[in-house]
C-alpha cells in the first residue's frame, strides 16, 4: 500500500520540481545540527508540554488557551526587550549584563504568563466548575479564550509580527562530529531540563505536588482528605504558566521574529502532541515527548525538503500514536487512566 | 390516527407504565428538559409543539416562500447594501447556515468537538475546482456532479480522520481536527498540483444561460446560488431530520449525554461516532462545493483555523443539537459582518468573546435543544400532556410530527 501510494503521490505534481523528496543525502549531512536544533525546539516544546499535561492531569481539560498563556509571555519578553533598548543585531555585553537582562527578561516573561493562566482559569473556567458543566462546554470555552486573547492582542498590536530583538550572538562553545554547538543551543537545553526537573521533584515530593497529584488521581475523595482543590487547581494553572513564560524567553531567544498575535497556535499543537507522545498527564513524559518531537520535526523537515514539513510531521505523529498507542510511550500517570 | 402520522406504538401496557411513572413523579417527559433548557425564545418552541399539525405545515411554507423570495424582496432594514450585495450576502448566509447545520450533526447530536470543520470545507472546495477549473489537469466533470462528488471525498477524510481519533476520548478529536485544518491548508500551500496562493480559476457552474446569453448562475448574481444552496439546504434540513428522529439519532444523543452509559446500553458509540463525523464531514465538503461554485476561485487563503472557530461559534450561538438554532447561528455569523461593516474587522474578537459568554452564561444557546422523547416524542408527549392537563382531553391530543425543522 505505501509503495503504491508513494508512486502515486508525486504523479499529482504538474511539473518536476519536487514539493516532497527522500533526501536520505541530505539528512545524513545535517544529521547532527538537526539533531541539536531538534534538541533546542524540543526543551521548548516540553516546557509548554507540561503546561498542558499539568493541567489534563488536574481538570481533565486541553487548556486551548495554553498557546496564548504561552505567546503572553512571548510579548512579556519582547517589552522587557525593546524597553531594554535592543535592536535586530545582538550589542556586544558582557557575560553579567547578559545574564542580568535575560533573568529581568525571564521575570516579566513568567509574571505575564502566570497572570494570564490566573484570570484565564478564575474567569474562565471556575464558573463552568461551579455549574458542573460537561466536558464539551469547558473545551469549547477554552477555544472561545484562546480565540480572545489572540485576537484582543491583534487588535492592540496589529498583524505582522513584532520587530525582530536580539540579545545575544551565540557563540560556539564546542564541537561535536564536526558540528558547533552554540551558548544559545546548550542555554536552553540545560536551563530547560532543570527546570523540568525542578518541576518533577515538585510534583512528586512537595506537600503542594501531593496535592496536585491527589486531585488528579480523585478530586472528591482528595476533597475529603483535606485537599483544597480550588488552591489546587489555580497552583497548577499558575505552574503550568511560569513554564510556558520561561518556554516564551527561549523561544523568542530562538526565533526572534516569531512574536505574533497567533504564534503560539500552532506551537501549542505540537506541545499538545508532545504531552500526548510522551503520554499525558505524565511529567516525565513531556520532556521525553518534546524531545522526540523536536527531533522528528527537524529530521522529517530536512528529508522531506520544506521547512512547513514540519507541523505537518508533528500532525501524523499525534495520529499515529493516538493510533497505536494512545496512553503516549510512558503512560498516563499523574492521573487516573483515561481510556 | 393515519398512516402519516406513523404507527403508535404507546398504547402498550409498557408504554403507558412508564407514562404513568414519569406522571407520577410530576416530570412529564420534554418537559423537565425542556424547562431546564429554555433560549430565549423558548416558549415559542412549546406554542409551536401545540399547534396542529395543518397550521405548522401552513406556516412553514410561508416561512420556506419567505426565505426563497428574500434577495428579490431586499427588504430595507434587514439588506446588506450597499456595503455588499444582497442577493450574495443571502448565498453567504446560506452557506454558513449549511455548515453549520452540517457541523451541528457532529457538535450538537453526537457531542464531538471538530474544531477542524474547515479542512473538509476545503476539501470540498477543492475537489470542485480542481475538477471544473480550467487550471487543472485533471479530469473535468459537470459542476453540479462535483456536489456528490464532493461530498464522497469528503466523507472519506472523515472517516480516515475519525477512526483513529473517535475510539478515544472526545477531547483528543478537538486537538487532531485542530491540527488536520491547519495541515490541508499547509498542503494545498506546498503541493504544487493545489496551486497554493494561485490557485483555480473559473469554477464551472450550473448549466443555462439567460436571454441576454450571459449564464444564469454567474459569479456576481447571487439569487440563483442562493436558490440552489436554499434547496439543498432544505434537503439536508429533511434529511437530518430524519436521521435526529431515527435510531441513530437517538444513538448520537445518548452518545452525547453518557457515553459510557450508552455503550453499557449496547450502543455501539465508535460506529456511531464516526457516522456522525463522516456525514458532518460530507455537508461540510458540499457546502465548500457550493461556496467556490459561486465565488468562481479557489486558493489556499480562506481555509483559516480562525474560520473553523466561527463555525462552532455558529452552531453554539444558535443552540447546539437544534437544526433552527444552527441555521439562525450560521446566517447571523455571516450576516452580522457583512450588514454592520464597522465591526467586521473585530469580528473574530466578538465571535470569540460570544462563545466564552455563551458557555458561562447560558450554555444552551440562542434556541435550546428541545430534550423530549424523539421519534415518537410528539405522540408520548401530548398524550401524558393532554393526560396531566385534562384527562378527558387525551383523544383530542394533536397528532404530527417532531416539527422544528
Amino acid at each position: 500500500m505505501i509503495p503504491t501510494l508513494l508512486t502515486v503521490l508525486p504523479a499529482l505534481s504538474t511539473d518536476d520540481n519536487s514539493w516532497i523528496t527522500f533526501d536520505i543525502p541530505s539528512l545524513m549531512q545535517n544529521f547532527w545540527s538537526a539533531t541539536f536544533d531538534g534538541l533546542t525546539f524540543g526543551s521548548i516544546y516540553a516546557l509548554v508540554a507540561l503546561g498542558y499535561t499539568l493541567v489534563y492531569g488536574v481538570l481533565n481539560l486541553i487548556n486551548f488557551a495554553h498557546s496564548e498563556v504561552f505567546i503572553m509571555g512571548c510579548y512579556g519578553v519582547w517589552f522587557t526587550l525593546s524597553f531594554l533598548g535592543f535592536g535586530p543585531s545582538a550589542p556586544n555585553l558582557s557575560l553579567g549584563s547578559i545574564v542580568v537582562n535575560l533573568l529581568l527578561a525571564l521575570i516579566v516573561a513568567v509574571c505575564a504568563s502566570a497572570l494570564t493562566a490566573f484570570v484565564l482559569e478564575r474567569l474562565a473556567y471556575k464558573p463552568l466548575r461551579k455549574r458542573n458543566a460537561p466536558r464539551l462546554v469547558f473545551l469549547i470555552t477554552a477555544i472561545g479564550a484562546s480565540f480572545t486573547i489572540q485576537y484582543t492582542i491583534f487588535l492592540v498590536r496589529g498583524p505582522v509580527p513584532e520587530q525582530a530583538l536580539t540579545m545575544f550572538k551565540p557563540t560556539p562553545i564546542f564541537d561535536v562530529f564536526g558540528t558547533i554547538v552554540d551558548s544559545q543551543q546548550l542555554l536552553i537545553v540545560i536551563a530547560a531540563v532543570i527546570m523540568m526537573v525542578v518541576t518533577e521533584r515538585f510534583i512528586s515530593k512537595s506537600r503542594t505536588g501531593r496535592g496536585i497529584r491527589a486531585v488528579a488521581q480523585d478530586p472528591d475523595t482528595a476533597t475529603l482528605m483535606g485537599v483544597n482543590k480550588e488552591k489546587i487547581i489555580i497552583t497548577t494553572f499558575v505552574i503550568g504558566g511560569i513554564l510556558a513564560g520561561a518556554a516564551a524567553l527561549f523561544y523568542v531567544m530562538k526565533i526572534p521574529s516569531g512574536v505574533q498575535y497567533n504564534g503560539g497556535f500552532i506551537l501549542g499543537i505540537k506541545a499538545f502532541a508532545a504531552a500526548v507522545l510522551g503520554g499525558i498527564g505524565n511529567v516525565r513524559g513531556a520532556l521525553l515527548g518534546g524531545l522526540l518531537l523536536g527531533l522528528i520535526g527537524n529530521y522529517g523537515q530536512i528529508l522531506l525538503g520544506n521547512s512547513q514539513w514540519t507541523d505537518v510531521v508533528a500532525f501524523v505523529v499525534l495520529v499515529l500514536v493516538l493510533l497505536l498507542r494512545p496512553e503516549g510511550i510512558l503512560g498516563t500517570s499523574l492521573g487516573r487512566s483515561r481510556a | 390516527m393515519s398512516m402519516v402520522d406513523g404507527p403508535t406504538p404507546l398504547h402498550t401496557a409498557k408504554a403507558d407504565q412508564a407514562a404513568e411513572d414519569r406522571e407520577a413523579v410530576g416530570t412529564p417527559p420534554g418537559s423537565s428538559a425542556a424547562v431546564r433548557r429554555k433560549g430565549w425564545f423558548g416558549g415559542l418552541g412549546e406554542k409551536w409543539q401545540e399547534l396542529p399539525r395543518q397550521k405548522q405545515w401552513a406556516v412553514l411554507i410561508i416561512v420556506v416562500v419567505l426565505a426563497y423570495l428574500l434577495p428579490v424582496i431586499n427588504p430595507p432594514l434587514i439588506s446588506t447594501e450597499p456595503g455588499n450585495d444582497f442577493p450574495l450576502a443571502c448565498q453567504t448566509m446560506a452557506v454558513w447556515a449549511l455548515v453549520a447545520v452540517g457541523l451541528n450533526v457532529v457538535i450538537g447530536y453526537a457531542g464531538l468537538l471538530d474544531l477542524g470543520y474547515i479542512a473538509f470545507f476545503a476539501v470540498g472546495s477543492y475537489v470542485a475546482a480542481m475538477l471544473t477549473s480550467p487550471d487543472s489537469t485533471f479530469l473535468k466533470i459537470p459542476y453540479l456532479w462535483t456536489i456528490p462528488v464532493a461530498m464522497a471525498v469528503t466523507m472519506f477524510f472523515g472517516v480516515l480522520l475519525g477512526v483513529p481519533t473517535l475510539r478515544l476520548r472526545g477531547d483528543y478529536l478537538a486537538i487532531v481536527t485542530l491540527g488536520f485544518g491547519e495541515i490541508v491548508r499547509i498542503l494545498a500551500t506546498i503541493i504544487p498540483a493545489m496551486k497554493g496562493q494561485v490557485g483555480f480559476q473559473n469554477l464551472g457552474h450550473p448549466p443555462g444561460l439567460d436571454a441576454h446569453g450571459v449564464p444564469i448562475f454567474a459569479n456576481s448574481n447571487g439569487t440563483p446560488w442562493y436558490w440552489l444552496t436554499l434547496t439543498i439546504l432544505i434537503i439536508v434540513l429533511l434529511l437530518a431530520g430524519n436521521l435526529e428522529r431515527s435510531r441513530v439519532g437517538r444513538n448520537w444523543i445518548a452518545i452525547r449525554e453518557d457515553e459510557d452509559a450508552a455503550e453499557t446500553m449496547g450502543v455501539p458509540t465508535f460506529k456511531y461516532k464516526v457516522w456522525a463525523f463522516a456525514i458532518g464531514a460530507g455537508i461540510g465538503g458540499m457546502s465548500g462545493a457550493l461556496m467556490s461554485g459561486q465565488v468562481g476561485f479557489v486558493n489556499n487563503q480562506k481555509f483559516d483555523v480562525v474560520t473553523s472557530v466561527l463555525f462552532v461559534a455558529a452552531v453554539v450561538l444558535g443552540g447546539a443539537g437544534n437544526k433552527v438554532g444552527a441555521i439562525l447561528g450560521g446566517a447571523l455569523v455571516a450576516y452580522i459582518p457583512l450588514r454592520f461593516t464597522a465591526i467586521a474587522d473585530y469580528k473574530y474578537l466578538i465571535f470569540g468573546l460570544a462563545l466564552c459568554l455563551i458557555m458561562i452564561f447560558r450554555s444552551h444557546g440562542l434556541l435550546a435543544a428541545r430534550q423530549q422523547l424523539l421519534a415518537y416524542g410528539r405522540h408520548a408527549y401530548n398524550e401524558v400532556k393532554a393526560r396531566t392537563d385534562a384527562k378527558s382531553a387525551k383523544a383530542k391530543a394533536a397528532p404530527g410530527k417532531e416539527a422544528s425543522l
